[in-house]
């Protein structure tokens, strides 16, 4: 195993990732939100009527180019593998609240490193929430945090997901009338379905060949001293940034940043939610799409975990705006952080023979 | 034989980290059913002072052999 190639693969797919973010955003996409798993699967809920926000109803199509790309690379590659079984419904949860802190801080940690590219300085307060996050989150996990095992599945379990995934590709391009799409507002701003999805399919097949993950890259650090996982999470930021500064869309400061809001506290907690959610799932939301991707049911779970805590989040007025939070998403955001706290306190110190 | 079949990054790691830090042996065996587990465990096993070795045991498994430098 060449270990030295893999970190120079993940710095080049790093950095035609945040190439491609940047691109997504000069054709169409909202501002600093090239690719983001959480407001995209947001966008989708709403697309379905799962809520009725009407500012983000739009199915994504790089969410299903994520999932179909990591699942095609997989298949040539022989390791797509029906694996599912651990602890599904904990996972669901997880993932619940995982989406509940990321729109608090208005985006998952892909967009969070996007946002610092385009010189956000709110996402520099997320940024040392989400790595208290993922420090507490190793805290469980050095100390045994385990979801149990996994287990062998059948094809149509692993296959389920990328297919629902392609019926979400045909509803977006049949555009039938019980799909909603948004007039005005972030929805309404995309990129054409042929470039949108082409970016999903590269970005999902680069995440699946270099395994890269943000929250890995800062797990790694703080467990191992291992870079490899970072360096793909810098190289985003540093292409992104190029980027941004080319083309006039770097803009530094902490006022009327697109698609964020100033309030620096839940800022902090939203990621802090996020970075120990997705810590205790075993991957940010990127990552969970390509192992979904790669047959992985838990991995199918947690995006549905995603999909329902987004429609709560609009539902119940728990997502923040541009404007700030809002009261009932400050009582989510500490609501999901005892409960997390709660599931991986039990997933680590309980009986030891219940977690063999 | 450390099995971490079914167990997902980084716990397989921290297993076998663990066992090293407790019995540090010249040797040890891990089964795992997965390749991102079989890289990360060869990751550790460089920065630890092994040299690393994995074969696939059947269409599922993969066996990996760390052996102290």
């Amino acid at each position: 195993m060449n270990f030295k190639a893999e970190r120079i693969h993940i710095a080049i797919a790093g950095g035609i990732i945040g190439i491609i973010s940047v691109a997504l955003v000069l054709l169409g996409n909202p501002a600093n939100m090239g690719f983001c798993l959480a407001c995209f699967i947001r966008d989708t809920a709403g697309g379905l009527g799962l809520h009725r926000a009407e500012a983000v109803q739009y199915i994504r199509p790089e969410v299903i180019g994520l999932v179909l790309g990591a699942m095609i690379l997989s298949m040539a590659r022989g390791e797509f593998a029906p694996r599912g079984g651990s602890a599904p419904v904990t996972r669901f949860f997880i993932a619940f609240f995982v989406m509940v802190g990321a729109l608090m801080f208005l985006g998952c940690p892909f967009r969070m490193v996007l946002r610092l590219a385009g010189g956000d300085l709110n996402a520099v307060v997320g940024l040392i929430g989400f790595v208290v996050g993922i420090a507490a989150g190793v805290f469980f996990l050095k100390n045994g945090y385990s979801l149990k095992r996994t287990y062998k599945q059948t094809m149509v379990e692993g296959l389920s997901l990328p297919i629902v995934q392609l019926v979400l590709l045909i509803l977006l391009v049949s555009a039938p009338a019980f799909i909603f799409f948004t007039a005005e507002g972030p929805g309404a701003k995309h990129a054409a379905v042929i470039y949108s999805l082409g970016a999903g399919l590269i970005v999902g097949a680069l995440a699946q060949y270099t395994r890269l993950c943000m929250v890995g890259g800062f797990r790694d650090i703080i467990l191992f001293r291992e870079p490899k996982l970072l360096i793909g999470f810098c190289m985003i930021f540093l292409t992104a940034l190029i980027g941004n500064l080319i083309f006039g869309k770097f803009h530094l400061g902490f006022a009327d940043q697109p698609v964020a809001h100033t309030d620096s506290l839940w800022n902090f907690l939203g990621m802090v939610l996020a970075g120990l959610g997705c810590t205790m799932l075993g991957g940010c939301p990127l990552r969970q799409m390509v192992m979904a991707g790669e047959g992985n049911a838990d991995s199918a779970v947690s995006y549905l975990g995603l999909l329902v805590g987004a429609a709560f989040c609009h539902n119940f007025g728990l997502a923040a705006s541009g404007k700030g939070p809002t009261p009932n998403g400050k009582i989510a955001v500490i609501i999901g952080l005892v409960v997390l706290v709660c599931i991986a306190f039990m997933n680590t110190f309980g009986k030891k023979e219940e977690r063999s | 034989m450390i099995d971490a079949r079914g167990l997902s990054c980084p716990q397989p790691v921290l297993l076998i980290k663990s066992a090293v830090e407790k019995t540090h042996e010249s040797q040890y065996t891990l089964l795992t059913d997965n390749m991102p587990c079989v890289e990360n465990v060869c990751r550790f096993a460089k920065s630890a002072g092994y040299e690393a070795e994995y074969k696939k045991q059947n269409e599922e498994e993969f066996l990996v052999t760390l052996t102290r430098k």
